[in-house]
Protein backbone atom coordinates (compact mmCIF):
# COMPACT_ATOMS: atom_id res chain seq x y z
CA UNK A 1 0.00 0.00 0.00
CA UNK A 2 1.59 3.21 -1.09
CA UNK A 3 0.50 5.64 1.68
CA UNK A 4 1.28 8.16 -1.00
CA UNK A 5 -1.43 8.45 -2.57
CA UNK A 6 -3.04 11.56 -1.33
CA UNK A 7 -6.60 11.59 -0.62
CA UNK A 8 -7.70 14.04 -3.38
CA UNK A 9 -6.56 11.51 -5.63
CA UNK A 10 -8.59 8.68 -3.90
CA UNK A 11 -11.53 11.15 -4.01
CA UNK A 12 -11.25 11.24 -7.95
CA UNK A 13 -10.09 7.68 -8.08
CA UNK A 14 -13.38 6.41 -6.67
CA UNK A 15 -15.63 8.86 -8.18
CA UNK A 16 -14.31 8.08 -11.81
CA UNK A 17 -11.58 4.85 -12.02
CA UNK A 18 -12.55 2.94 -9.45
CA UNK A 19 -16.53 3.47 -9.25
CA UNK A 20 -17.90 1.11 -6.88
CA UNK A 21 -20.78 0.40 -8.28
CA UNK A 22 -19.74 -0.04 -12.19
CA UNK A 23 -15.99 -1.81 -11.47
CA UNK A 24 -16.80 -3.47 -7.89
CA UNK A 25 -20.87 -3.86 -8.51
CA UNK A 26 -21.85 -2.87 -5.03
CA UNK A 27 -25.12 -1.33 -4.47
CA UNK A 28 -26.75 -2.83 -7.40
CA UNK A 29 -30.56 -3.72 -5.57
CA UNK A 30 -30.84 0.00 -5.59
CA UNK A 31 -29.06 1.13 -8.65
CA UNK A 32 -31.72 -1.32 -10.22
CA UNK A 33 -34.73 -0.05 -8.53
CA UNK A 34 -34.59 3.69 -8.10
CA UNK A 35 -33.10 4.63 -11.86
CA UNK A 36 -36.10 4.72 -13.64
CA UNK A 37 -36.07 8.31 -13.56
CA UNK A 38 -33.66 11.60 -13.03
CA UNK A 39 -35.54 13.19 -10.41
CA UNK A 40 -35.32 9.72 -7.83
CA UNK A 41 -31.98 9.09 -8.89
CA UNK A 42 -30.88 12.21 -7.33
CA UNK A 43 -32.73 11.72 -4.47
CA UNK A 44 -31.28 8.60 -3.53
CA UNK A 45 -27.69 9.89 -5.19
CA UNK A 46 -27.55 12.85 -2.12
CA UNK A 47 -28.88 10.73 0.38
CA UNK A 48 -25.96 7.76 -0.67
CA UNK A 49 -23.36 10.66 -0.75
CA UNK A 50 -24.04 12.26 2.58
CA UNK A 51 -24.40 8.51 4.35
CA UNK A 52 -21.79 7.07 2.77
CA UNK A 53 -18.90 10.53 3.47
CA UNK A 54 -20.15 10.34 7.62
CA UNK A 55 -20.34 6.31 7.85
CA UNK A 56 -16.93 6.03 6.49
CA UNK A 57 -15.38 8.47 9.08
CA UNK A 58 -17.93 6.99 11.84
CA UNK A 59 -17.20 3.91 11.35
CA UNK A 60 -13.25 4.64 10.98
CA UNK A 61 -13.36 5.87 14.24
CA UNK A 62 -15.32 2.95 15.80
CA UNK A 63 -13.10 0.67 14.21
CA UNK A 64 -9.30 2.14 14.76
CA UNK A 65 -10.42 3.08 18.90
CA UNK A 66 -12.66 0.70 19.87
CA UNK A 67 -12.76 -2.44 17.59
CA UNK A 68 -9.02 -2.85 17.37
CA UNK A 69 -8.03 -2.19 21.03
CA UNK A 70 -10.43 -4.78 22.36
CA UNK A 71 -9.75 -7.58 19.39
CA UNK A 72 -12.95 -7.31 18.39
CA UNK A 73 -12.20 -6.90 14.55
CA UNK A 74 -14.20 -10.01 13.60
CA UNK A 75 -16.77 -8.43 14.78
CA UNK A 76 -16.39 -5.53 11.98
CA UNK A 77 -19.17 -6.47 10.03
CA UNK A 78 -22.30 -6.49 12.13
CA UNK A 79 -21.01 -3.41 14.01
CA UNK A 80 -20.26 -1.47 10.96
CA UNK A 81 -24.14 -1.98 9.87
CA UNK A 82 -25.54 -1.37 13.00
CA UNK A 83 -23.48 2.09 12.97
CA UNK A 84 -24.66 2.43 9.48
CA UNK A 85 -28.03 1.93 10.69
CA UNK A 86 -27.99 4.03 13.65
CA UNK A 87 -26.43 6.57 12.15
CA UNK A 88 -29.73 6.37 9.52
CA UNK A 89 -32.27 6.38 11.57
CA UNK A 90 -30.67 9.71 13.55
CA UNK A 91 -30.32 11.19 10.27
CA UNK A 92 -33.61 10.88 9.55
CA UNK A 93 -34.97 12.40 12.66
CA UNK A 94 -32.81 15.60 12.53
CA UNK A 95 -33.66 15.82 8.85
CA UNK A 96 -37.44 16.07 9.70
CA UNK A 97 -37.35 18.06 12.12
CA UNK A 98 -35.10 20.93 10.48
CA UNK A 99 -35.94 20.87 7.08
CA UNK A 100 -39.01 19.56 5.63
CA UNK A 101 -38.77 19.64 2.23
CA UNK A 102 -34.89 17.51 2.82
CA UNK A 103 -37.29 15.47 4.47
CA UNK A 104 -39.81 15.04 1.96
CA UNK A 105 -36.55 14.60 -1.33
CA UNK A 106 -34.84 12.06 0.77
CA UNK A 107 -37.39 10.78 2.96
CA UNK A 108 -38.42 7.64 1.37
CA UNK A 109 -34.44 6.93 0.42
CA UNK A 110 -33.06 7.23 3.72
CA UNK A 111 -34.45 3.83 5.54
CA UNK A 112 -33.50 2.38 1.91
CA UNK A 113 -29.51 2.40 2.62
CA UNK A 114 -29.36 1.18 5.19
CA UNK A 115 -29.32 -2.37 3.83
CA UNK A 116 -27.10 -0.71 0.30
CA UNK A 117 -24.20 -2.78 0.40
CA UNK A 118 -22.29 0.10 -1.43
CA UNK A 119 -22.07 2.01 2.33
CA UNK A 120 -20.74 -1.18 4.45
CA UNK A 121 -18.20 -1.94 1.22
CA UNK A 122 -16.83 1.32 1.54
CA UNK A 123 -15.96 0.85 4.87
CA UNK A 124 -14.51 -2.18 4.61
CA UNK A 125 -12.26 -1.57 1.34
CA UNK A 126 -11.09 1.49 3.39
CA UNK A 127 -9.98 -1.06 6.56
CA UNK A 128 -8.73 -3.48 3.91
CA UNK A 129 -6.65 -0.46 1.75
CA UNK A 130 -5.33 0.71 5.37
CA UNK A 131 -6.38 4.42 4.74
CA UNK A 132 -5.58 7.41 6.67
CA UNK A 133 -8.65 8.76 7.98
CA UNK A 134 -8.51 11.94 5.66
CA UNK A 135 -8.20 8.96 2.94
CA UNK A 136 -11.24 7.21 4.37
CA UNK A 137 -13.50 10.08 4.16
CA UNK A 138 -12.24 11.54 0.87
CA UNK A 139 -12.54 7.68 -0.23
CA UNK A 140 -16.24 7.84 1.16
CA UNK A 141 -17.46 11.01 -0.53
CA UNK A 142 -15.86 10.26 -3.47
CA UNK A 143 -17.65 6.54 -3.15
CA UNK A 144 -20.76 8.39 -3.07
CA UNK A 145 -20.64 10.91 -5.31
CA UNK A 146 -19.11 8.25 -8.03
CA UNK A 147 -22.57 6.15 -7.08
CA UNK A 148 -24.44 9.18 -7.95
CA UNK A 149 -23.16 9.95 -11.29
CA UNK A 150 -23.76 6.31 -12.09
CA UNK A 151 -27.56 6.20 -10.83
CA UNK A 152 -28.22 9.67 -12.47
CA UNK A 153 -26.24 8.75 -15.85
CA UNK A 154 -28.86 5.42 -15.63
CA UNK A 155 -31.78 7.54 -14.22
CA UNK A 156 -31.19 9.78 -17.61
CA UNK A 157 -30.79 7.02 -20.15
CA UNK A 158 -33.65 4.95 -19.03
CA UNK A 159 -35.90 8.31 -18.78
CA UNK A 160 -35.46 8.31 -22.88
CA UNK A 161 -35.04 4.48 -23.33
CA UNK A 162 -39.29 4.58 -22.14
CA UNK A 163 -39.86 5.93 -25.25
CA UNK A 164 -37.85 3.25 -27.22
CA UNK A 165 -38.83 0.13 -28.61
CA UNK A 166 -37.30 -3.03 -26.67
CA UNK A 167 -37.46 -6.52 -27.51
CA UNK A 168 -40.27 -7.88 -25.16
CA UNK A 169 -38.44 -10.45 -23.14
CA UNK A 170 -35.19 -7.50 -22.25
CA UNK A 171 -38.11 -5.13 -20.88
CA UNK A 172 -37.13 -3.80 -17.27
CA UNK A 173 -34.32 -5.72 -15.63
CA UNK A 174 -33.17 -7.23 -18.47
CA UNK A 175 -32.13 -3.92 -20.31
CA UNK A 176 -30.69 -2.16 -17.46
CA UNK A 177 -28.48 -4.97 -16.78
CA UNK A 178 -27.78 -4.63 -20.30
CA UNK A 179 -27.10 -1.07 -19.58
CA UNK A 180 -25.26 -1.38 -16.20
CA UNK A 181 -22.78 -3.46 -18.24
CA UNK A 182 -21.82 -1.06 -21.24
CA UNK A 183 -21.70 1.53 -18.83
CA UNK A 184 -19.03 -0.58 -16.81
CA UNK A 185 -16.99 -1.24 -19.79
CA UNK A 186 -17.25 2.89 -20.46
CA UNK A 187 -15.49 3.28 -16.81
CA UNK A 188 -13.00 0.38 -17.08
CA UNK A 189 -11.83 2.66 -19.62
CA UNK A 190 -10.32 5.08 -16.75
CA UNK A 191 -8.88 1.87 -14.97
CA UNK A 192 -5.24 2.32 -15.74
CA UNK A 193 -5.31 5.74 -14.95
CA UNK A 194 -4.82 5.69 -10.97
CA UNK A 195 -4.04 2.48 -9.15
CA UNK A 196 -5.07 2.97 -5.64
CA UNK A 197 -5.62 -1.09 -4.65
CA UNK B 1 -14.23 -18.63 26.10
CA UNK B 2 -13.96 -15.57 28.02
CA UNK B 3 -12.71 -13.91 25.18
CA UNK B 4 -16.33 -14.81 23.74
CA UNK B 5 -17.98 -13.93 26.30
CA UNK B 6 -16.47 -10.27 26.84
CA UNK B 7 -16.43 -10.04 22.65
CA UNK B 8 -20.23 -10.62 22.97
CA UNK B 9 -20.62 -7.94 26.23
CA UNK B 10 -18.58 -5.42 24.23
CA UNK B 11 -20.76 -5.71 21.06
CA UNK B 12 -24.06 -6.34 23.31
CA UNK B 13 -23.05 -2.63 25.07
CA UNK B 14 -22.02 -1.00 22.06
CA UNK B 15 -25.30 -2.24 20.14
CA UNK B 16 -26.89 -0.59 23.63
CA UNK B 17 -25.20 2.18 23.73
CA UNK B 18 -26.17 3.10 19.73
CA UNK B 19 -29.82 2.43 20.93
CA UNK B 20 -29.79 5.00 24.39
CA UNK B 21 -28.25 7.34 21.31
CA UNK B 22 -31.23 6.73 19.49
CA UNK B 23 -33.52 7.01 22.46
CA UNK B 24 -31.95 10.71 23.35
CA UNK B 25 -32.46 11.91 19.75
CA UNK B 26 -35.99 10.97 19.52
CA UNK B 27 -37.47 12.37 22.77
CA UNK B 28 -35.09 15.44 22.03
CA UNK B 29 -35.50 15.73 17.64
CA UNK B 30 -39.03 13.87 17.40
CA UNK B 31 -40.38 15.32 20.47
CA UNK B 32 -42.77 18.51 19.24
CA UNK B 33 -44.96 18.69 22.20
CA UNK B 34 -48.13 20.29 22.39
CA UNK B 35 -49.52 22.13 19.56
CA UNK B 36 -52.13 24.53 19.19
CA UNK B 37 -54.59 24.47 15.89
CA UNK B 38 -56.62 27.26 15.64
CA UNK B 39 -59.46 26.95 13.26
CA UNK B 40 -61.43 29.87 11.68
CA UNK B 41 -59.78 33.02 13.74
CA UNK B 42 -60.47 31.07 16.83
CA UNK B 43 -64.18 30.03 16.01
CA UNK B 44 -62.30 26.96 17.28
CA UNK B 45 -59.28 26.12 18.54
CA UNK B 46 -57.50 22.46 19.59
CA UNK B 47 -54.56 20.84 21.09
CA UNK B 48 -53.06 18.14 19.70
CA UNK B 49 -49.54 16.18 20.22
CA UNK B 50 -47.39 17.64 17.62
CA UNK B 51 -45.26 15.39 14.93
CA UNK B 52 -48.34 13.79 13.15
CA UNK B 53 -49.78 14.90 9.58
CA UNK B 54 -52.55 17.91 10.04
CA UNK B 55 -54.98 15.48 8.14
CA UNK B 56 -55.25 12.54 10.95
CA UNK B 57 -54.91 15.10 13.65
CA UNK B 58 -58.14 16.75 12.35
CA UNK B 59 -59.77 13.74 12.31
CA UNK B 60 -58.65 12.82 15.64
CA UNK B 61 -60.69 15.84 16.58
CA UNK B 62 -63.90 14.66 14.92
CA UNK B 63 -63.06 16.78 11.58
CA UNK B 64 -63.13 14.70 8.69
CA UNK B 65 -61.81 16.46 5.74
CA UNK B 66 -62.49 14.37 2.39
CA UNK B 67 -59.25 12.17 1.22
CA UNK B 68 -59.61 9.68 -1.13
CA UNK B 69 -56.14 8.39 -1.34
CA UNK B 70 -56.26 7.86 2.47
CA UNK B 71 -52.95 10.62 3.53
CA UNK B 72 -50.56 9.09 0.62
CA UNK B 73 -50.71 12.58 -1.45
CA UNK B 74 -51.74 11.53 -4.79
CA UNK B 75 -55.81 12.19 -4.55
CA UNK B 76 -55.42 16.52 -3.52
CA UNK B 77 -58.89 16.42 -2.03
CA UNK B 78 -57.77 17.22 1.08
CA UNK B 79 -56.63 21.20 0.83
CA UNK B 80 -56.77 22.87 3.22
CA UNK B 81 -55.99 27.20 4.18
CA UNK B 82 -52.79 26.61 6.18
CA UNK B 83 -52.26 30.74 6.77
CA UNK B 84 -49.37 29.65 9.63
CA UNK B 85 -47.32 27.70 11.17
CA UNK B 86 -47.19 25.28 7.87
CA UNK B 87 -43.39 25.63 7.21
CA UNK B 88 -42.31 25.73 3.30
CA UNK B 89 -44.24 24.49 0.04
CA UNK B 90 -43.16 20.59 0.02
CA UNK B 91 -42.37 19.07 -2.95
CA UNK B 92 -45.42 16.48 -2.94
CA UNK B 93 -47.36 19.17 -2.55
CA UNK B 94 -46.64 20.94 -5.58
CA UNK B 95 -48.70 18.98 -8.55
CA UNK B 96 -51.42 19.77 -7.01
CA UNK B 97 -51.76 23.16 -6.20
CA UNK B 98 -52.82 26.40 -8.47
CA UNK B 99 -50.70 29.83 -8.28
CA UNK B 100 -53.90 30.82 -7.10
CA UNK B 101 -54.15 28.50 -4.38
CA UNK B 102 -49.98 28.85 -3.52
CA UNK B 103 -51.13 32.84 -3.42
CA UNK B 104 -53.50 31.69 -1.04
CA UNK B 105 -51.69 29.70 1.22
CA UNK B 106 -53.56 26.15 0.36
CA UNK B 107 -51.64 23.51 1.55
CA UNK B 108 -52.36 19.15 1.03
CA UNK B 109 -53.49 18.14 4.94
CA UNK B 110 -52.39 15.10 4.38
CA UNK B 111 -49.02 16.28 4.28
CA UNK B 112 -48.25 19.27 6.10
CA UNK B 113 -46.91 18.00 9.70
CA UNK B 114 -47.63 19.39 12.98
CA UNK B 115 -45.18 20.78 14.35
CA UNK B 116 -45.86 24.07 15.95
CA UNK B 117 -48.90 25.81 16.49
CA UNK B 118 -51.24 26.16 13.07
CA UNK B 119 -53.71 28.82 12.10
CA UNK B 120 -55.96 27.43 9.54
CA UNK B 121 -59.17 27.73 7.46
CA UNK B 122 -61.83 25.20 7.15
CA UNK B 123 -64.85 25.64 5.04
CA UNK B 124 -68.16 25.32 7.61
CA UNK B 125 -69.91 22.53 6.02
CA UNK B 126 -66.62 20.17 6.67
CA UNK B 127 -67.72 20.73 10.54
CA UNK B 128 -71.18 18.92 9.60
CA UNK B 129 -68.77 15.68 7.96
CA UNK B 130 -68.87 13.09 11.42
CA UNK B 131 -67.93 9.44 11.57
CA UNK B 132 -71.32 7.22 12.10
CA UNK B 133 -72.70 4.01 12.96
CA UNK B 134 -75.48 2.28 10.99
CA UNK B 135 -77.49 -0.65 11.06
CA UNK B 136 -78.64 -2.24 7.59
CA UNK B 137 -82.18 -2.02 8.16
CA UNK B 138 -82.80 -3.72 4.72
CA UNK B 139 -81.69 -4.86 1.47
CA UNK B 140 -83.87 -4.58 -1.49
CA UNK B 141 -82.87 -6.09 -5.62
CA UNK B 142 -83.38 -3.24 -7.48
CA UNK B 143 -82.56 -4.88 -10.49
CA UNK B 144 -80.08 -8.13 -11.45
CA UNK B 145 -76.70 -5.97 -10.80
CA UNK B 146 -78.24 -2.95 -8.52
CA UNK B 147 -78.67 -3.51 -4.92
CA UNK B 148 -80.97 -0.96 -2.62
CA UNK B 149 -79.04 -0.28 0.86
CA UNK B 150 -81.20 1.32 3.51
CA UNK B 151 -79.68 2.07 6.94
CA UNK B 152 -80.86 3.56 10.04
CA UNK B 153 -78.26 5.74 11.70
CA UNK B 154 -77.85 4.60 15.23
CA UNK B 155 -74.76 6.86 17.00
CA UNK B 156 -75.46 9.54 15.99
CA UNK B 157 -79.03 9.02 15.28
CA UNK B 158 -79.15 12.03 12.24
CA UNK B 159 -77.43 13.24 10.04
CA UNK B 160 -77.86 17.17 8.53
CA UNK B 161 -77.05 16.95 4.50
CA UNK B 162 -78.17 18.20 1.53
CA UNK B 163 -80.10 16.02 -1.23
CA UNK B 164 -77.86 15.07 -3.73
CA UNK B 165 -74.28 14.38 -1.12
CA UNK B 166 -72.68 11.34 -0.82
CA UNK B 167 -70.85 9.40 2.27
CA UNK B 168 -68.24 7.44 2.49
CA UNK B 169 -69.26 3.71 3.21
CA UNK B 170 -66.62 1.71 5.01
CA UNK B 171 -65.80 -1.75 3.97
CA UNK B 172 -63.95 -3.58 6.85
CA UNK B 173 -61.37 -6.54 6.35
CA UNK B 174 -62.81 -9.90 4.87
CA UNK B 175 -62.25 -12.12 2.19
CA UNK B 176 -61.71 -9.76 -0.76
CA UNK B 177 -60.11 -6.72 1.35
CA UNK B 178 -57.05 -7.30 3.64
CA UNK B 179 -57.35 -4.12 5.35
CA UNK B 180 -60.57 -1.67 5.87
CA UNK B 181 -61.54 0.54 2.54
CA UNK B 182 -63.59 3.38 2.18
CA UNK B 183 -66.42 3.86 -1.08
CA UNK B 184 -68.40 6.91 -1.64
CA UNK B 185 -71.89 6.50 -2.60
CA UNK B 186 -74.39 8.91 -3.36
CA UNK B 187 -77.80 9.06 -0.86
CA UNK B 188 -80.95 8.28 -2.86
CA UNK B 189 -83.01 9.44 0.67
CA UNK B 190 -83.95 12.50 1.19
CA UNK B 191 -82.73 15.71 3.79
CA UNK B 192 -86.56 14.99 4.95
CA UNK B 193 -85.52 11.71 6.84
CA UNK B 194 -82.05 12.32 8.71
CA UNK B 195 -82.32 8.69 10.25
CA UNK B 196 -82.36 7.17 7.30
CA UNK B 197 -79.44 6.57 4.15
CA UNK B 198 -80.10 4.82 1.53
CA UNK B 199 -77.58 3.96 -1.08
CA UNK B 200 -77.91 2.50 -4.88
CA UNK B 201 -75.13 0.27 -5.35
CA UNK B 202 -73.80 -1.15 -8.81
CA UNK B 203 -71.96 -4.59 -8.27
CA UNK B 204 -68.65 -4.01 -10.34
CA UNK B 205 -66.48 -7.07 -11.18
CA UNK B 206 -64.38 -7.57 -9.04
CA UNK B 207 -64.66 -4.12 -7.07
CA UNK B 208 -64.07 -4.32 -3.50
CA UNK B 209 -66.66 -2.57 -2.10
CA UNK B 210 -69.26 -3.31 -4.41
CA UNK B 211 -68.37 -7.39 -3.91
CA UNK B 212 -68.61 -7.08 -0.54
CA UNK B 213 -72.31 -5.15 0.05
CA UNK B 214 -73.63 -7.51 -3.11
CA UNK B 215 -72.25 -10.95 -1.03
CA UNK B 216 -71.51 -10.50 2.58
CA UNK B 217 -73.63 -7.53 3.62
CA UNK B 218 -76.75 -8.74 5.79
CA UNK B 219 -79.61 -7.22 7.22
CA UNK B 220 -78.85 -5.99 10.53
CA UNK B 221 -75.05 -5.81 10.19
CA UNK B 222 -73.40 -2.76 11.84
CA UNK B 223 -71.47 -0.75 9.08
CA UNK B 224 -69.39 2.72 9.86
CA UNK B 225 -69.80 5.84 7.18
CA UNK B 226 -68.65 8.92 7.29
CA UNK B 227 -69.99 12.22 5.71
CA UNK B 228 -71.82 14.33 4.27
CA UNK B 229 -69.67 15.46 1.27
CA UNK B 230 -70.44 17.16 -2.19
CA UNK B 231 -71.47 19.86 -4.00
CA UNK B 232 -73.85 17.95 -6.64
CA UNK B 233 -76.85 19.26 -4.13
CA UNK B 234 -80.43 21.72 -6.09
CA UNK B 235 -78.80 25.16 -6.53
CA UNK B 236 -81.77 28.45 -6.06
CA UNK B 237 -82.55 29.94 -9.00
CA UNK B 238 -85.62 30.28 -11.27
CA UNK B 239 -84.59 28.13 -13.72
CA UNK B 240 -85.53 24.69 -15.36
CA UNK B 241 -84.13 21.80 -13.77
CA UNK B 242 -82.60 18.65 -16.30
CA UNK B 243 -81.79 15.91 -14.58
CA UNK B 244 -79.91 13.37 -16.53
CA UNK B 245 -78.79 9.96 -14.73
CA UNK B 246 -77.57 6.58 -15.79
CA UNK B 247 -77.55 3.44 -13.44
CA UNK B 248 -77.37 3.78 -9.86
CA UNK B 249 -76.38 7.37 -11.02
CA UNK B 250 -80.43 7.94 -10.09
CA UNK B 251 -79.65 7.78 -6.36
CA UNK B 252 -78.45 11.49 -5.69
CA UNK B 253 -81.22 12.36 -8.20
CA UNK B 254 -83.98 10.29 -6.31
CA UNK B 255 -82.49 12.59 -3.55
CA UNK B 256 -83.16 15.81 -5.31
CA UNK B 257 -86.81 14.65 -5.84
CA UNK B 258 -87.14 14.40 -2.15
CA UNK B 259 -86.28 17.55 -1.57
CA UNK B 260 -88.19 19.02 -4.34
CA UNK B 261 -91.54 17.13 -3.15
CA UNK B 262 -91.13 18.05 0.72
CA UNK B 263 -90.09 21.73 -0.22
CA UNK B 264 -92.82 21.99 -3.13
CA UNK B 265 -90.73 23.21 -5.09
CA UNK B 266 -92.46 24.08 -8.31
CA UNK B 267 -89.74 24.53 -10.70
CA UNK B 268 -90.27 22.75 -14.32
CA UNK B 269 -88.16 19.62 -13.96
CA UNK B 270 -87.35 16.85 -16.39
CA UNK B 271 -85.28 13.59 -15.15
CA UNK B 272 -83.89 11.87 -18.40
CA UNK B 273 -82.91 7.84 -16.99
CA UNK B 274 -81.15 5.56 -19.39
CA UNK B 275 -80.31 2.10 -19.36
CA UNK B 276 -79.30 -0.49 -21.62
CA UNK B 277 -83.15 -2.58 -21.09
CA UNK B 278 -85.83 -2.93 -19.50
CA UNK B 279 -85.20 -4.90 -16.50
CA UNK B 280 -81.86 -2.20 -15.94
CA UNK B 281 -84.63 0.65 -14.88
CA UNK B 282 -85.42 0.45 -11.14
CA UNK B 283 -86.91 2.90 -8.71
CA UNK B 284 -90.17 2.99 -11.18
CA UNK B 285 -93.19 3.23 -8.96
CA UNK B 286 -91.03 5.47 -7.01
CA UNK B 287 -90.45 7.63 -9.58
CA UNK B 288 -94.25 7.68 -10.29
CA UNK B 289 -95.28 8.83 -7.00
CA UNK B 290 -92.91 12.10 -7.42
CA UNK B 291 -94.84 12.69 -10.46
CA UNK B 292 -98.11 12.53 -8.46
CA UNK B 293 -96.33 14.83 -5.68
CA UNK B 294 -94.30 17.54 -8.06
CA UNK B 295 -96.81 18.41 -10.67
CA UNK B 296 -94.08 19.93 -12.76
CA UNK B 297 -92.14 16.89 -13.04
CA UNK B 298 -91.71 14.66 -16.49
CA UNK B 299 -89.48 11.59 -15.96
CA UNK B 300 -88.17 10.04 -19.49
CA UNK B 301 -86.86 6.67 -20.28
CA UNK B 302 -84.54 5.41 -22.79
CA UNK B 303 -83.49 2.25 -23.81
CA UNK B 304 -79.51 2.16 -25.42
CA UNK B 305 -80.41 -1.61 -26.47
CA UNK B 306 -83.71 -2.63 -25.63
CA UNK B 307 -84.74 -6.83 -26.49
CA UNK B 308 -87.29 -8.26 -28.33
CA UNK B 309 -89.56 -8.64 -25.78
CA UNK B 310 -88.92 -5.26 -24.05
CA UNK B 311 -91.66 -4.50 -26.45
CA UNK B 312 -90.32 -0.79 -25.68
CA UNK B 313 -92.76 1.95 -26.84
CA UNK B 314 -90.30 4.92 -24.91
CA UNK B 315 -87.18 6.35 -26.37
CA UNK B 316 -84.61 4.83 -27.96
CA UNK B 317 -80.95 5.40 -27.40
CA UNK B 318 -78.52 7.16 -25.50
CA UNK B 319 -79.27 10.05 -23.05
CA UNK B 320 -77.57 12.18 -25.31
CA UNK B 321 -80.02 11.20 -28.17
CA UNK B 322 -82.52 12.61 -26.08
CA UNK B 323 -81.20 15.68 -24.27
CA UNK B 324 -81.55 17.56 -27.51
CA UNK B 325 -85.47 16.43 -27.65
CA UNK B 326 -85.67 18.60 -24.73
CA UNK B 327 -83.18 21.62 -24.20
CA UNK B 328 -83.67 23.99 -26.95
CA UNK B 329 -80.96 27.14 -27.65
CA UNK B 330 -81.89 29.59 -25.16
CA UNK B 331 -83.65 27.91 -22.85
CA UNK B 332 -82.39 28.57 -19.36
CA UNK B 333 -81.51 25.72 -17.93
CA UNK B 334 -79.47 23.90 -14.91
CA UNK B 335 -78.23 20.50 -15.51
CA UNK B 336 -77.79 18.05 -13.15
CA UNK B 337 -75.59 14.58 -14.33
CA UNK B 338 -74.74 12.06 -13.06
CA UNK B 339 -73.50 8.34 -13.68
CA UNK B 340 -70.20 6.87 -15.30
CA UNK B 341 -67.67 9.44 -16.28
CA UNK B 342 -68.19 8.86 -19.89
CA UNK B 343 -71.64 9.80 -20.36
CA UNK B 344 -70.94 12.33 -17.88
CA UNK B 345 -68.35 14.09 -19.97
CA UNK B 346 -70.24 13.28 -23.10
CA UNK B 347 -73.53 14.81 -21.61
CA UNK B 348 -71.93 18.09 -20.60
CA UNK B 349 -70.42 18.65 -24.16
CA UNK B 350 -73.41 18.62 -25.63
CA UNK B 351 -75.27 20.88 -23.15
CA UNK B 352 -72.52 23.68 -23.68
CA UNK B 353 -73.47 23.17 -27.13
CA UNK B 354 -77.28 23.53 -26.38
CA UNK B 355 -75.84 26.67 -25.32
CA UNK B 356 -76.03 26.07 -21.41
CA UNK B 357 -73.34 27.72 -19.54
CA UNK B 358 -71.11 25.31 -18.01
CA UNK B 359 -71.10 26.81 -14.85
CA UNK B 360 -74.56 25.83 -14.46
CA UNK B 361 -74.07 21.98 -15.04
CA UNK B 362 -73.37 20.31 -11.58
CA UNK B 363 -72.70 16.45 -12.44
CA UNK B 364 -70.97 13.63 -10.08
CA UNK B 365 -68.49 11.08 -11.94
CA UNK B 366 -68.50 7.57 -10.94
CA UNK B 367 -65.07 6.55 -11.30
Amino acid sequence: MDLGISAFVIFFAAIFTNNILLTNFLGMCSFLAISREVRSSIGLGLAVVFVMTWTSAINYIVYYYILEPFNLVHFRFIVFIIVIAAFVQLVEMVIERYSPVLYVILGVFLPLITVNCAILGVCLFMIIREYTFLQSVAYGAGGGIGWMLAIVAMGGIRQRLAKAPIPKPLEGPGITLIIAGLMALAFIGFGGMIQIQ
Amino acid sequence: MLQTILGLLTLSGFAGFLALCLEVADLYFANYGECAIRINDGEREYTVQGGGHLLGALGDQGIFVPSACGGRGSCGLCKLQVLEGAGPLLPTETPYLSPEERRNHVRLSCQVKVRNNLSIEIPPELFLIKEYSARVERIRDLTEDIKEIRLSLLEPDTMKFKAGQYIQFQIPEYAGADEPVYRAYSLASGPGDPRRLTLVVTRVPDGVASTYIHTELREGNKVRVNGPYGEFYLRESAGDILMVATGSGLAPIMSLLHQMADQQIQRKATVVFGARQRKDLFYLEELEGFKERIPSLEVIFTLSRPSEEDRWQGERGRVTEVIPKIVHPRDEVEAYICGNPAMVESSEELLVRLGVPRERIYYDKFA
